[in-house]
């Protein structure tokens, strides 16, 4: 018997990294996915956006453990697309018991006084407000099931700590914990638990690239995921670069599962140490 | 296989209770225990504290499970004591990987009223008793070379203030001191250390008419049931609920001390029903 057998998650940004490995995961352990992705680029990522291919392959990947998966493309900043995209595959699946709202980016870097507005307002958009679509669009399902319910927020470490030159970044993942906060006290009486997760530096495309590279070696020249390394381990406490995107999942699934039934309001850190630095 | 198979948990206060429920939930996802508890009373404390029998049933648990344990009556106050039963235990079961401080006593008074006695045993107790363990462990741990989990048993009383447990709360903060400075000296040998923070549980360490009288002060004795009181524990909750059962701390256990929170270290993890919001 899985951990989260016979329940209905959805994910935001499942096509790759993170969100697909969550979608995995929770398949493993017996849930049925309902995957959104965006797959388009946001303009100023530093890195390339996910495709349909790589949408496809979660698709592949979860029905190759026999489980049920609806996947479609739709932007967490459009919430009536986001709520149709949902509301289909609650349609489609029968009912709805998790949400991770795992969609985010990063984007080009720079002191507080330098970034653009449209630096600015494509993270907010992204990282903030997509996360309270998430929310908004899933509540009704959640609550029309009757039987509770878990709802986990990825915030980052950046939601905990201030970062120098991603201040948007760093008030996007914070404004998560505050939604979270709430979110948790407003759901309570329905036992709808809802819980943030603040990931040290995970291996995944979004950092995977020459701005995190630059962030983080800011005195080198062509900084490579070989310089990243020993920078990247120096926030850690445990001696690793950085976690892999299944220790991420391996958090969701506590929080997902019924282990972890009165665990409510909690942002958990899953960060080698980080925040002891 | 289980997501602790083969490894050897060090438990404190295992005869009843949080400590025997968390023996019981870590042997069936396949570990072997070593056990202590005082199983005796301090004078300070207002219900009666746990008897040798006790310690036997969960054994007998235990065993029935198919795995081992070593159970010592041994009080953690006592280094000595704590340190010979550890020893012991690991000398028979071969390596030690997951410690469980969960030992811990609870009594009331204001800070301004409470006796030099109170105050001393609660701290030599809750807060002393803890880092003892800890020490005891540590050798066996790094002598394995595999890393490890030490799990401390803080409560919301180390995040926040209560009247009336000053002695209390200090001690559980001092632990929330302890776990972060353990996590910094042992993240080299890849030994996490982790707090959680229960709300109320439901053990006899508050179904008993002394913790009945400092929560319903205002009602005659014979008005304060199980069903009156859940109404007082349950109302310091956000989920509808009085208090939270052992198995759902256990659980919180178990996920710090298995491989799924391979890169959790530093970290006070609630279970508590939103107490903290």
């Amino acid at each position: 018997m899985g951990r989260v057998e016979g329940k209905v998650a959805f994910i935001t940004g499942a096509a790759r990294g993170q969100g697909r490995s969550h979608a995995i995961r929770l398949a493993q352990e017996g849930a049925d996915i309902i995957a959104v992705d965006l797959l388009e680029a946001i303009p100023g990522a530093p890195y390339a956006a996910a495709t349909q291919e790589d949408l496809d392959e979660t698709v592949r990947q979860v029905e190759a453990l026999d489980r049920r998966i609806v996947a479609s493309k739709a932007d967490v900043r459009d919430y009536e697309g986001l709520k149709k995209a949902l509301d289909d595959g609650v349609a489609e699946l029968g009912r709805l018991d998790i949400v991770s709202a795992n969609a985010g980016i990063s984007t080009q870097m720079a002191p507080t006084d330098e970034l653009t507005e449209d630096m600015w307002q494509n993270m907010i958009d992204t990282n903030l407000t997509g996360v309270w679509h998430t929310a908004k669009a899933a509540i009704p399902h959640l609550k029309a099931g009757g039987r509770g319910g878990a709802i986990i927020l990825t915030s980052s470490e950046a939601g905990i700590k201030g970062y120098a030159n991603i201040a948007h970044y760093v008030s996007a993942k914070h404004g998560v914990v505050g939604l979270m906060r709430t979110l948790a006290i407003e759901l309570a009486p329905d036992m709808i638990r809802v819980n943030s997760i603040h990931p040290t530096q995970v291996d995944t495309d979004m950092i995977m690239n020459e701005a995190t590279y630059r962030l983080f070696a800011p005195n080198l020249e062509n900084p490579t995921r070989e310089d990243f390394a020993p920078a990247s381990q120096a926030t850690n406490t445990l001696p690793i670069p950085w976690v892999e995107a299944v220790d991420i999942s391996n958090a969701v699934l506590f929080l997902a599962s019924d282990e972890a039934r009165y665990v409510t309001g909690v942002p958990l850190p899953v960060d080698a140490g980080c925040f002891l630095k | 296989m289980g997501r602790v198979e083969g490894k050897v948990a060090f438990v404190t206060g295992a005869a009843r209770g949080q400590g025997r429920s968390h023996a019981l939930r870590l042997a069936q996802e396949g570990a072997d225990i070593i056990a202590i508890d005082l199983t005796g009373q301090i004078d300070s404390v207002p219900y009666a504290m746990s008897q040798p029998s006790d310690l036997e049933e969960t054994v007998r648990q235990i065993e029935a499970l198919d795995r081992r344990i070593v159970a010592t009556k041994a009080d953690v106050r006592d280094f000595d004591q704590v340190k010979a039963a550890v020893d012991d235990g690991v000398a028979q079961l071969g390596r030690l990987d997951i410690v469980s401080a969960n030992a811990g006593i609870f009594s009331f008074g204001s800070l301004a009223d409470l006796e030099e006695q109170v105050f001393r045993d609660m701290i030599d107790v809750n807060l002393t008793g803890v880092w003892h363990a800890a020490k005891a462990a540590i050798p066996h741990i790094r002598a394995g070379g595999r890393g490890g989990s030490i799990v401390l048993t803080s409560s919301t009383a180390g995040l926040e203030g209560m009247e009336n447990i000053g002695h209390y709360v200090a001690a559980k903060h001092g632990v929330v001191g302890l776990m972060r400075t353990l996590a910094i000296e042992l993240a080299p040998d890849m030994i996490r250390v982790n707090s959680v923070h229960p709300t109320s549980v439901n053990t006899d360490m508050i179904q008993n008419s002394a913790t009945y009288a400092l929560f319903a002060p205002d009602l005659p004795e014979a008005e304060r049931t199980k069903e009156t009181l859940g109404a007082r524990f349950g109302a310091l909750n956000k989920l509808p609920i009085p208090w939270v059962e052992p198995v759902d701390i256990s659980n919180a256990v178990l996920w710090l001390a298995s491989d799924e929170a391979r890169y959790v270290t530093g970290v006070t993890l609630p279970v508590d029903a939103g107490e903290q919001l």
